[in-house]
């Protein structure tokens, strides 16, 4: 265990390099942040002023070499819009993006599961066609689309629902959550059920082939030829081994699901890092978009060694590491 | 001799019930199964010995249905049963053990836990007591160090092994009937010999009904009391071993014994039996092994109902006891 969490750590290390290299060089590539700072009266001299200012006079090579020396230091530059570190602000808006991710997370997989077993268990019945329908549809409409029609019929027509922010939060551990206050739950809806639908879908396919397969394996025939009742074996002895394949696609789609969030809390105004993207990218705030690139990257793999981890504790049969015990 | 069999099936049908119709599996099935007594059903792949034993413990997976008949139980009806009542006989009564060791036990689930769930299917047990009861099953299999192997996972088991755990968990309530469906087929024939003994063993200590589903008449000859032949969903001859081995009146039950090879016919070419068995949806009219038969004569066109010769049963417009006589 401990071996294989090393040799992933290295790998990480590896791909964090790479990743610094194409984030670094690529974002150079789009833009001059200097006219969007630069107010029009400023003239070349003034220009120079902030070109030099910002470093931005070296050749890129240096720049990136400097770029390199402070992140070894943990250092990822200051916000050019903002004047404060870069990851300070992620840190800020970050609790409102894992709120939001969570929150989509539990509620794809509270109606997603019921939904793909019910599937499974009936496939031809016609509440198994509608809900593939659902299925089908949540996987493949746009996600902004759900969004904006909800808003105009939720918050614009009916009214129920607030459109836009957080609403009130509580401090929990130094931590702004909307999670745990009433209206702060209110304005989470929404977004968070958005976010959710292409998680759902998976978990209703995933959980439904799953269904099909393992309720005619011999093990099942075996309990059942036991006498265990049904919905024990449907919760236990089905859905261990169904919950394998979907906590494998569910731990890499969650980094995904908290990296574009992006779509979802532009739509909503929700303050979460993905928002934060956008507004860096409108203003070619270099080190915000550089900062939040590589974030997102650390996130990626610290997220699959969890999942593989979850994975070999549901899976007996899997060793980390590769030499079984 | 005064109390009911165990088990007495009674024109038993069973269907499948397809879009392209009616495909009917079994065809009038009757049979008695005594306290202790150890009953072969014999027959190639597709005769319906495996639905037979499905069709008695309701474990008929859909489109399988039980069409017609009648089977007790202690006298007592129990095709009609409620899913649940069904379900109380299961493993409480009727015990089945399957052919794959590799697929009966659920790969994810410590076996401890699989033993547990089978126990307090049908009776209320606290941890303790549902450890040490298991325990002491797995002795009585012949399980070395059976404290540890509770605590394993079916992988980390041998096949063998495996296939002792799933009979301690059959045989875990005293089930009055069990049905070994292939239960050593898929095993090396050291191992097989071992379990067939322990069965044995188990089942004649504890006047136990078994019955022992296989498609190699060599498994059954050493332990079985009476045999069963089947062949494309009937049942065309049933016997004492003694008398179906020695002078089978059946040709297809001739062919069966000409096919198991032994030392007498050695050099000599292995007898087998031309053609293959009929699909179900296309079965011949008359008996369905005349296209097979090198008795076969134009009163074989006619349907053939079950013969008594003496004590057993056959059904054969000409049988071979006949013949030679």
């Amino acid at each position: 265990m401990t071996e294989f969490i090393v040799k992933r750590l290295l790998q990480a290390l590896l791909v964090l390099a790479v990743m610094t290299v194409l984030v670094f060089f690529g974002v150079n590539v789009i833009g001059n942040p200097v006219y969007i700072f630069a107010s029009s009266e400023c003239d070349q001299p003034c220009l120079d002023a902030i070109i030099k200012d910002l470093g931005l006079d070296r050749p890129i090579w240096e720049q990136y070499w400097v770029f390199i020396g402070n992140l070894l230091q943990g250092d990822l530059g200051n916000s050019f819009t903002h004047g404060v570190p870069a990851m300070s602000l992620i840190w800020q808006r970050l609790p409102a993006t894992l709120e939001l991710a969570f929150c989509a997370l539990v509620i794809a997989l509270t109606v997603g599961l019921p939904l793909g077993v019910a599937a499974g268990l009936r496939p031809t019945h016609w509440t198994s066609r509608v809900i593939m329908g659902f299925s089908m549809i949540a996987f493949s409409v746009p996600i902004f689309w759900i969004g904006l029609i909800m808003i105009i019929v939720f918050s614009v027509s009916l009214g129920w629902m607030p459109a836009v922010g957080r609403g009130d939060t509580v401090d929990i551990l130094g931590v702004d959550l909307s999670l745990f206050t009433l209206d702060g739950l209110h304005h989470l809806a929404m977004p968070a059920f958005t976010l959710s639908l292409i998680m759902m879908a998976m978990v209703i396919r995933l959980t439904r082939a799953g269904m099909r397969e393992v309720l005619f394996s011999d093990y099942i025939k075996f309990a059942r030829a036991n006498g265990i009742r049904e919905r024990r074996i449907l919760t236990l002895h089905v859905m261990r081994n169904i919950l394998i394949p979907i906590v494998t696609v569910l731990g890499m789609e969650f980094g995904g699901v908290i990296a574009f969030a992006v779509v979802v809390e532009s739509i909503f105004s929700w303050p979460g890092v993905g928002k934060m993207l956008i507004d860096a990218i409108a203003v070619l705030d270099r080190p915000l978009i550089v900062a939040y690139l590589i974030f997102v990257v650390i996130m990626f793999v610290t997220l699959n060694l969890i999942t593989d981890i979850i994975y070999s504790l549901l899976d007996p049969r899997v060793r980390l590491g590769g030499n079984s015990s | 001799m005064t109390a009911p069999p165990v088990l007495e099936v009674k024109n038993l049908n069973t269907s499948f019930l397809l879009p392209i119709g009616e495909v009917r599996a079994l065809r009038d099935i009757s049979f008695d199964v005594r306290r202790g007594e150890i009953l072969g059903l014999v027959g190639e792949s597709g005769s319906g010995k495996s639905i037979t034993g499905f069709s008695i413990n309701g474990l008929l997976s859909p489109p399988g249905q039980v069409m017609s008949g009648s089977i007790r139980l202690h006298g007592q009806e129990i095709t009609g049963l409620t899913p649940a009542a069904m379900r109380q006989l299961r493993g409480a009564k009727i015990a089945m053990v399957f052919q794959d060791p590799m697929m009966t036990l659920n790969p994810v689930l410590k076996i401890s836990l699989q033993m547990g769930d089978a126990l307090r299917a049908h009776a209320r047990l606290s941890e303790r007591e549902a450890r040490a009861r298991s325990i002491a099953a797995l002795e009585e299999v012949g399980i070395p160090a059976p404290e540890e192997r509770l605590d394993a996972f079916p992988h980390q088991l041998s096949g063998g092994m495996r296939q002792r755990v799933a009979v301690a968990i059959a045989l875990l309530h005293e089930p009055d009937l069990v049905i070994m469906d292939e239960p050593t087929t898929a095993l090396d024939v050291t191992i097989q010999g071992q379990i067939l003994a322990l069965v044995q063993r188990l089942c004649r200590e504890r006047g136990t009904a078994l019955i022992w589903i296989t498609h190699d008449l060599a498994v059954v000859a050493g332990i079985a009391d009476r045999i069963l032949v089947m062949y494309a969903g009937r049942i065309v001859e049933d016997g004492t071993i003694d008398e179906l081995l020695d002078t089978p009146a059946h040709p297809y039950t001739r062919g069966l014994i000409d096919s198991v090879p032994t030392r007498e016919q050695r050099g000599s070419r292995l007898r087998q039996i031309p053609g293959r068995m009929p699909a179900l949806t296309d079965i011949p009219e008359g008996c369905t092994f005349r296209p097979r038969c090198s008795f076969a004569t134009d009163a074989c066109a006619a349907p053939q109902e079950m013969r008594s010769l003496g004590t057993r049963l056959v059904r054969c417009c000409h049988p071979l006891t006949e013949v030679s006589a």
